[in-house]
């Protein structure tokens, strides 16, 4: 097994410490003891104690992940809270919300308390988000406040977006009682339609139904103009399009209370791969066109993108090989985001480490309140150990999900996570990254 | 034992998915090798022994009936060995997914699949867990390559070439497999391609195919030489796309009154089926200036061509 307890005391010799918080970059160890940060720079060690050599890596906070989808309760053959937690550590991520579309969905204080509950012990920490409506079916507000006792983190009927602009209108209103976040899928259903990808030269050279930018955009843009009219909390997800990029842009100007975020796909991947037909690349929203794309790494660098979550999205192999209408939408995320993102952003695009590292870490935790000073001494341990420069073949067997819908499969990553250490864990990347 | 992946190497692509960036030589050498079988069509014994032993399977997961007959047809006239599927009769009713379907075809030693599919990309996806070579008898709104082969035939026969021909699709181009393999051929062999129809039944993005978009059949008439009238495909759609037939006829019907108005002889062809009196009168269907029939009987021999060039090749002493 490649997660272990910690030891009572731990060091980590060597490495440099990127501090995404405050922004500093220094030589040195971390002394973990009993789970907590004990203390950071050179340090001097006494007695029993693990050492675990960091020489080469960089030692950061563990990255956040507002977006994944774990499946449990009622699709555990995709994914559960445990095998999700793995991919998770896999992908130096310590802490992720878990969307409420599952079977029966997370719509009630009980359905909250179940994932709060099971998730204790697991290795990463694991927030629910709470469905708007009652069994996410857009009609009947749901207990929020209840829900927020119970550990709900935020409010989203993530999969199924909310089609009425009246009830958009009450969550938001609503959402200012509990003071949490509404995250809204943001797809007008009229205008997507039967889409099945991005509406383009590519749907139409293939025949494949398509899904117009519009259908994200507008909905975005009702949704922007309602935060600021109920002056509520709007996290947006996803974002996929140059038009929605211009709503939010112009939005963010006087509001400050819109976050947005980004998936590595939307990133990584444009409209042109879809022309095998892959259907790991059938994603909601769809993979957009290169001019899209770009403009999505514009938003990330200028400020307009808050983070980067993966809505990772775990489907059986049944459900995504077949026919391409049939198809389920969603890949999994979480064990390639960094080697994608440190690629797509850093490589080819001239953004610190720090920077990316931000969008991982501080930024994600900012929008949900998450503490964010994981050097302090006394703090719980959250950290990941990487080598941003590692080049490697992603593989099969880089995945730890109980899923493998991962169109990363054979492509190049730049990045990879050593170790990731939480909740007096640590999880050993164990000889399968091979150059 | 045969082995078909050892054949003579007559065509660049194992299979037959689609015509886009299909290789022009080869779409030469299927037209005129079909030209050869076209002979044999008007023999008394209309048969030859070209694909002896090899079995074909005709996998059909919608209607058809011209295509499926055409087909059928071809194969017999080749002396292959075919078995027919349909969707109705399939075990697909009964749960079984599309992937186990074609791999258990295929375990009981087949040579080919010719498949029409609802789905778009369903022939290309079939070639991920099957051997055997495949032909894209229509997949959903993506491509239909043997109507367009067969089109492109009658087009070459009736004017000698395809280079700088002008051809006009004339209808509902969005769900049109028909359209998009004819406009992959045709321009691949030099023709030129003009879209005609109502404005939101022709993709936008197509125009980056390099193909002319006219919204006024006027202008598509006088500039064609041949135009190719597609069949209004209500079944397809959704939602009411075209007000009513009346309007569509008014404005895109080629009637013997649109053809009177311009002095040259357009050459009317449609792939069936038709609806008479809708996007083709009676009159233009049966009159001088159509080669629907002509069509009809080329997509025999073009098939004929396909499956040869794909599934035969051997020598004369039966190796290959």
């Amino acid at each position: 097994m490649s997660v272990q307890k910690l030891n009572s005391r731990v060091v980590l010799q060597n490495g440099t410490l990127l501090d995404p918080l405050s922004g500093e970059t220094f030589s040195g160890d971390i002394l973990i003891e009993n789970g907590k940060i004990a203390q950071i720079g050179k340090i001097l060690f006494d007695g029993e104690i693990e050492k675990i050599d960091c020489s080469g890596k960089v030692i950061t906070h563990g990255f956040c992940d507002l977006h994944v989808h774990f499946r449990e309760p009622g699709r555990e053959d995709k994914e559960t809270l445990e095998t999700g937690t793995l991919a998770a550590l896999a992908g130096g991520f310590t802490r992720v919300c878990v969307m409420p579309n599952t079977n029966p969905p997370l719509d009630s204080p009980e359905a909250i308390n179940f994932i709060t509950k099971k998730s204790e012990n697991l290795a990463v920490y694991i927030h629910p988000i709470g469905a708007i409506t009652k069994n996410q079916g857009g009609d009947d507000i749901t207990e929020m406040g209840l829900m927020k006792k119970e550990g709900a983190v935020a409010f989203s009927d993530d999969g199924l977006p909310v089609q009425d602009g009246s009830m958009m209108r009450i969550a938001l209103e609503y959402s200012n009682l509990v003071e949490l976040p509404i995250i809204n899928h943001a797809e007008d259903e009229c205008l997507r339609s039967n889409g099945l990808m991005n509406d383009g030269v590519v749907s139409s050279q293939l025949g494949l139904d398509g899904n117009l930018d519009l259908a994200e955009s507008v909905m975005i843009h009702r949704d922007l103009e309602l935060a600021s009219y109920t002056n509520a909390r709007l996290h947006i997800p996803h974002v996929s399009s140059s038009k929605s990029l211009d709503h939010i842009r112009k939005v963010k100007l006087v509001n400050h209370k819109v976050t947005a975020e980004v998936t590595p796909h939307h990133l990584y991947f444009n409209e042109e791969a879809l022309r095998d037909f892959n259907t790991n690349l059938k994603v909601a929203p769809p993979i957009r066109t290169e001019s899209d794309r770009l403009n999505l790494i514009k938003a990330v660098k200028d400020g307009t993108i808050d983070c980067i979550a993966t809505d990772h999205a775990p489907h059986t192999i049944e459900d995504k090989e077949t026919t391409f209408d049939l198809a389920s939408f969603g890949m999994i995320g979480l064990e390639s985001c960094f080697g994608a993102v440190s690629k797509v952003l850093i490589r080819d695009n001239g953004m610190s480490l720090l920077d990316v590292v931000r969008l991982l870490t501080v930024r994600p935790r900012a929008i949900m309140g998450f503490e964010k000073d994981l050097f302090k001494i006394g703090a719980e341990v959250e950290l990941a150990v990487i080598d941003p420069n590692f080049e490697y073949v992603f593989k099969k067997e880089n995945i730890k999900s109980r899923s493998v819908n991962s169109p990363y499969i054979g492509e190049k990553m730049i990045g990879k996570i050593n170790y990731t250490i939480s909740k007096n864990k640590i999880y050993k990347e164990v000889g399968v990254i091979n150059k | 034992m045969r082995n078909l992946n050892k054949k003579l190497n007559m065509l660049k692509n194992k299979h037959l998915l689609g015509l886009k960036e299909y290789p022009a030589k080869d779409l030469k050498t299927i037209i005129d090798t079909a030209y050869n079988f076209k002979t044999v069509l008007d023999r008394p014994i209309k048969k030859v022994p070209s694909l002896q032993g090899v079995t074909i399977v005709n996998l059909f997961f919608e209607n058809s009936t011209r295509t499926k007959i055409s087909f059928e047809l071809a194969q017999k006239r080749l002396s292959a060995d075919t078995v027919n599927f349909s969707a109705s009769s399939s075990s697909l009713k009964k749960g079984e997914s599309f992937k186990d379907t074609a791999q258990n075809i295929e375990s009981m030693k087949i040579d080919a699949v010719v498949m029409r599919h609802p789905t778009p990309g369903a022939a290309n996806h079939l070639t991920n867990f099957i051997d055997s070579v495949v032909i894209n008898a229509g997949d959903g709104t993506h491509e239909h390559p043997t109507q367009a082969i067969l089109d492109m035939m009658s087009l070459h026969e009736k004017f000698g070439k395809l280079k700088g021909l002008k051809v006009a699709i004339v209808g509902d181009i969005l769900h049109s497999r028909v359209a998009l393999s004819n406009i992959y051929g045709l321009t691949t062999m030099g023709a030129e391609v003009m879209l005609c129809g109502p404005s939101n039944l022709i993709p936008v993005h197509l125009k980056e195919l390099g193909v002319k978009v006219s919204y006024k059949i006027n202008e598509a008439l006088d500039w064609a030489d041949a135009v190719n009238v597609l069949r209004i495909q209500r079944e397809r759609m959704g939602k009411s796309l075209v007000p009513s037939i009346r309007e569509y006829r008014e404005m895109f019907g080629i009637t013997s009154k649109k053809l009177s108005l311009h002095k040259k002889e357009i050459v009317v062809m449609h792939p069936g089926p038709m609806n008479r009196g809708v996007e083709i009168d009676g009159d233009v269907a049966d009159g001088d200036q159509a080669i629907i029939l002509d069509q009809v009987l080329n997509g025999v021999a073009s098939r004929m061509s396909i499956l040869f060039l794909l599934c035969g090749g051997k020598n004369s002493d039966g190796e290959r």
